[in-house]
């Protein structure tokens, strides 16, 4: 039995019935991390506490008293506050940064026995779609074409949750989506991410981008291990007031379930101008494989698609630049002097920013600054409005979920989008980011290989607080599709 | 819209960043794509339609009014750059 190859579910039952322990998975995921350091996955490896972690689950297992993930080795996004252990959102400004509390999120991951290996990489404050804004160096995706070396990118902003995951450095681990950033990269590595519906999870604790849009969700080796891992992660939080007071489901229970009788949307808008055949078939072969299981097929038509990202756009810069006003100097991280206070915030801000992040918050600041708050802001909050309802008519005409690709392409190679234009790179997300807008589940799963050899996903789009429905429908494809054959390690 | 130079370097005070010379052309290039890209939403109709303020259609939670985790300044202040007696220190703001 190789520790590394098992999948969350196997390695929780061997764990129980004592054939490894937990010390030993742990290890064994510690010796593969130090190995795969060229990936850039990992900002900060934490041994000795995933070991005393270990050890305290050993323990557990040994009394009987095992938890649900008891022994479970994870890496959690920096973007989620560890107590004790440097937090910096992957970014400059954050360097030194070390939380005196923990996220509610990875709090309830260790409430239920799990194992934290380390601080994933992220880009600068989850805003990316490739990994390559982190402060602190590109992830290098553990897959490569066909008979090519050249580097590619793992996705983002969870570029390091998805490359740790696909390069079984952890069983599983804890990520975040503004607009994409849990499926896209679920989709670029052949690993499966949900973003739960707005409110699941908690927020507190997690380093804010844009209130109204973030949900933290896992990213997995396969749907069962991503329920498990959600069954944790979500749950009532007092402490964050948008998140829900519902219970729990066993999300686990709802991956057996199957899809007879179930109405899947197939929704036209999705069918965009220049679409590569290769995802066109993926989506044609989804569809077949869920009618095949006793689903009905349906077109739908949600017509506010093609506003969701330009709107998104207005959106989520305006939230940022108002939540990273925040980092100026004085309460926690970076500080550079200046001529006087402003000059103070001023230079904090230039020296501990990115670019990326820099434009946002500009782009930001404009749409909200006086005479264009009602053209831009109030105008994109209308059409949000407008894309939740599309939604809300679908459902209510008999709809249970939605099928479209995760992504407009495989991966592509790190600096190939690095061009003038920032728009190239959003639109990555272009079938991603009405999800955020209406505040809906949804998950990517792989279901298929291109002709490059890289991974392709397929995203469910659920109703509200329904994700028993994604992880079923889920589970047939990646039945039908078999499981994704992950790289051999060529970085060890 | 788009921007000029101008704008640029005040929303760029505004959002208490500073910028080099050198920056401003390059983000003044890239604003300017990122509105091109947004306008295309003034040909929506929104007319008669309310601005979503609420993800999830939900009463604001609310609690009592009482001292939750209180009695931290330590921890509040642990990680400043510069504070004296669990207060933040600042550059002189009034003369």
């Amino acid at each position: 039995m190789d520790p590394n190859e098992l999948t969350l579910a196997e390695a929780r039952d061997a764990l129980k019935a004592k054939r490894i322990s937990a010390r030993e998975l742990t290890q064994a995921h510690l010796d593969a991390m130090a190995k795969a350091r060229v990936l850039n996955a990992y900002i900060r490896e934490t041994p000795d506490h995933a070991l005393k972690m270990a050890d305290e689950a050993d323990r557990k297992l040994a009394t009987g008293e095992a938890r649900p993930l008891e022994g479970i080795p994870l890496g959690i996004k920096d973007l989620f506050c560890t107590e004790g252990v440097t937090t910096t959102a992957g970014s400059k400004i954050l360097e030194t940064f070390v939380p005196h509390y923990e996220s509610a999120v990875s709090a309830n991951l260790w409430r239920d026995g799990a194992v934290m290996l380390g601080k994933l990489n992220l880009d600068e404050f989850a805003m990316g779609s490739s990994n390559e804004t982190s402060a602190y160096g590109n992830v290098v995706s553990p897959w490569r074409r066909k008979g090519s070396d050249a580097q590619l990118v793992p996705g983002g902003s969870s570029g390091g949750s998805a490359a740790a995951v696909a390069a079984r450095l952890c069983l599983g681990a804890t990520a975040t989506d503004t607009g994409g950033s849990i499926r896209q990269p679920a989709a670029f590595t052949g690993t499966v991410g949900i973003k739960p519906t707005y409110g699941r999870c908690s927020r507190w604790g997690t380093v804010a981008f844009a209130s109204s849009l973030d949900q933290a969700g896992p990213i997995a080796r396969t749907v069962r291990d991503c329920a498990i891992l959600l069954g944790s992660m979500a749950g009532p939080d007092a402490r964050d007031t948008t998140c829900v007071d519902l219970p729990v489901p066993d999300f686990e229970a709802a991956v057996s379930r199957g899809v007879n009788g179930l109405t899947i949307g197939i929704p036209k808008e999705y069918r965009v101008d220049g679409m590569p055949a290769e995802i066109q078939k993926l989506w044609d072969d989804g569809a077949a494989w869920l009618k095949a299981a006793g689903a009905t097929i349906k077109e739908i038509s949600l017509p506010h698609t093609s506003s969701a990202l330009p709107a998104y756009y207005i959106v989520a810069p305006a939230e940022a630049s108002s939540n990273l006003a925040r980092y100026d100097g004085v309460r926690y991280g970076l500080r550079v002097s200046g001529k006087d206070i402003a000059g103070m915030y001023e230079n904090t801000r230039a020296a501990g920013f990115g670019r990326e992040v820099k434009r946002r918050i500009m782009i930001g600041t404009y749409v909200l600054s006086a005479g264009y708050y009602d053209a831009y802001y109030v105008r994109a909050q209308k059409i949000r409005t407008l894309i939740k309802r599309d939604f809300e008519q679908a459902y209510a005409a008999g709809v249970d979920a939605i099928l479209t690709p995760a992504t407009p392409s495989s991966a592509f190679g790190i600096g190939e989008k690095a061009s003038a234009d920032p728009v190239e790179m959003y639109l990555n997300d272009v079938f991603t980011v009405t999800v955020n807008m209406a505040g809906l589940p949804g998950i990517a799963v792989p279901a298929g290989i291109d002709g490059q050899g890289l991974p392709l996903g397929l995203q469910l789009i659920g109703r509200p607080f329904d994700e028993e429905t994604l992880f079923a429908v889920a589970q047939v494809i990646e039945e039908a599709a078999g499981r994704t054959i992950l790289p051999e390690p060529w970085w060890s | 819209m788009s921007v000029d130079e101008k704008t640029v370097r005040r929303i760029a005070h505004l959002a208490r960043i500073a910028v080099t010379d050198d920056e401003v052309g390059p983000l003044q290039g890239e604003l300017n794509a990122i509105l091109a890209f947004v306008e295309q939403l003034g040909a929506v109709d929104v007319s008669g339609v309310e601005p979503m303020t609420s993800v999830t259609p939900m009463a604001m939670k609310k609690r009592e009014d009482v001292v939750t985790e209180g009695g931290r300044a330590a921890d509040v202040v642990a990680n400043a750059p510069e504070t004296e007696d669990n207060y933040f220190l600042v550059p002189k703001v009034v003369e």
